[in-house]
């Protein structure tokens, strides 16, 4: 019986703790800046354009074969008369979110930081009625970025930080 | 164990489904049971609803990619999972890796351990009929240790972090100081764990005697990890074959002499305490420093032959054999899952016992099913 006892008090005294439930929907817990949900576009505010120029480097290196790119001459080209440096840009961008496993390499072989994982709860909330409903187009894909809804965190790949691990 | 009663008339024994889809084979794991009454006198195991054909996909990928793969091959315990593969590009490919990328690795493969032996907890508290308690003990102390992994590698499951070389970015600067958080909190959860089980009657009635393997039947049905080692038989890959740097730190190799279900609770509570240990050494140890080679090729190329890594993940001996035939790309990949062999010693463990002590037995190897259908 003494064994039992002690399984009381060990349960009593986890009762007297303060709870550590979540109150999910209702309350979001903040997440890491590195949280990756599902890769979106950025946007170049500056120029007012995606920072993508359709390279396809992303889509060749994508596990799951779930991207599909393809690029334009850029109209806003300085050579036309426009303000972008970008003389390539791109066209179509579809993401079959239902596909991706998240595994941030598009984000790693991306020469123009135009790609990010989706840092924010907008990404993890991706419920849908119909599978085809997450395959997103490139308007979906840069709607976060455009309006300024997220942070992205770009990863410095294989660098050691500069500020010491404490 | 159990004693026979005096039949008065001939009885046929029963076929008896359990799973795929059952909460108590932890996964999709089918046995077909022939019962007498109670008693079991035969298991027939199906495996393989899982099966994704992961070993053939990564045939067809670079190495990189592969990662992801192998996150999935073992998701309770991705990292360790993850440190057998790229162990097995390095070898090949004949990288140093640097220290503190070491370091960071042996303490997040043991956080891992530690995650994954609290499910294990929480999951035979509720086979052995602990209804929920255990469970959501677990589940907070889990919680930590998965938020910490989040803040390092943005996913709370698969992580894709290491990289054959080193890592694939550095940890936050403030991860020593949230590890020791972290650990402050798992030691709570193990001595929580240990006032409600360890001792408890009800429970030692339930587990002791149950589900005995002998240390040389363990070792033909080449079992690892806690299961061979609640045998005793002092088998672990971080002591016989050091990687990392296991042989730079201290700390013991658990046993138990019993061969039972208990036995095995007892090796994995003991093992805990030991990567708390582990974890706080390497805390002590991590320097600033590199966390990648220099020059490392933008898309890695392995020369033609072939290796077997081997790494102890929670549940045993997980291993990686990897031919290259030149390219970036494996040209066959093997895996050497642990629950598949602690599989086998189900049919022998459980025969001649009641049939809610066959359920306890196949929780008490733990088994992920994802590892053993692959
Ligand atoms: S995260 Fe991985 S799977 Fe998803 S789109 Fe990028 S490369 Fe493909
Ligand atoms: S996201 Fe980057 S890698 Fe992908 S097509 Fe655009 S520029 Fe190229």
């Amino acid at each position: 019986m003494r064994g039992i006892a002690k399984s009381m008090m060990t349960t009593l005294s986890v009762f007297l703790r303060p709870p550590v439930t979540r109150d999910y929907p209702n309350v979001h817990k903040a997440l890491p800046e590195r949280d990756r949900a599902f890769p979106l576009l950025l946007w170049d505010q500056e120029i007012d354009e995606p920072f993508c120029t359709g390279c396809h480097a992303c889509e060749r290196a994508c596990p799951v074969e779930c991207m599909t790119v393809l690029m334009k001459d850029n109209p806003n080209h300085k050579s036309v008369g426009g303000n972008s440096s970008r003389r390539k840009i791109i066209d179509k961008f579809w993401i079959d979110y239902a596909r991706c496993m998240r595994c941030n390499i598009c984000v790693e072989v991306c020469n123009f930081d135009a790609i990010a994982m989706n840092n924010t709860w907008s990404g993890h909330e991706t419920s849908v009625h119909d599978r085809k409903d997450l395959v997103m187009d490139l308007q979906q894909l840069t709607t976060q970025s455009h309006s300024g809804q997220i942070k992205e965190w770009v990863p410095v790949l294989g660098k050691a930080n500069e500020e010491p691990t404490s | 164990m159990v004693t026979e009663s005096a039949h008065e008339f001939e009885t046929q024994d029963l076929l008896l489904n359990v799973g795929p889809q059952h909460p108590s084979t932890h996964g999709v794991f089918r046995m077909v049971m022939q019962v007498d009454g109670e008693v079991v006198r035969d298991i027939i195991p199906y495996i393989g609803y899982l099966h994704r054909g992961a070993e053939k996909l990564c045939e067809t990928m670079d190495y990189r990619q592969g990662i992801g793969f192998m996150d999935r091959t073992e998701y309770l315990a991705a990292f360790n999972a993850e440190l057998s593969y790229v162990m097995a590009v390095e070898k090949l490919a004949e990288l140093e890796v640097p220290d503190r990328a070491q370091w960071i690795r042996m303490i997040l493969v043991e956080l891992n351990r530690l995650a994954s032996h609290l499910m294990f907890m929480g999951a035979f508290g509720i086979d052995v009929g602990v209804f929920g308690t255990p469970f959501i003990y677990a589940w907070r102390e889990r919680e930590a240790i998965i938020d910490l992994f989040e803040e390092i590698s943005g996913d709370r499951m698969m992580y894709a972090y290491f990289r054959p070389g080193g890592l694939a970015w550095d940890v936050p600067t403030n991860f020593v100081a949230r590890t020791r958080e972290v650990l402050t909190a798992v030691n709570q959860g193990i001595a929580d764990f240990d006032g409600l089980l360890t001792k408890n009657e009800i429970f030692v009635a339930r587990t002791q005697g149950i589900g005995y393997v002998s240390a040389a039947d363990a070792i033909d049905f080449g079992m690892s990890g806690p299961s061979i080692r609640a045998s005793g038989v002092p088998l672990d890959v971080r002591r016989e074959e050091p990687y990392l740097k296991y042989d730079e730190i201290k700390w013991d190799v658990i046993t138990e002499q019993d061969g039972d279900v208990y036995a095995r609770y007892l090796c994995r509570l003991g093992e805990m305490r030991e990567s708390v240990k582990i974890v706080q050494q390497c805390l002590e140890r991590l320097q600033p420093g590199a966390i990648m080679p220099e020059k490392m090729p933008r898309m890695l190329r392995t020369p033609p032959g072939e290796v077997y890594i081997r790494t102890e993940a929670p549940r045993g001996e997980f291993g990686v054999y990897l031919v290259s035939k030149g390219g970036n790309r494996p040209y066959r990949l093997k895996v050497r899952s642990a629950c598949l062999s602690n599989l086998q010693a189900l049919k022998h463990m459980s025969v001649g016992q009641y049939v809610a002590d066959a359920i306890i037995v196949l929780g008490s190897i733990d088994i992920v099913l994802s590892e053993v259908d692959r």
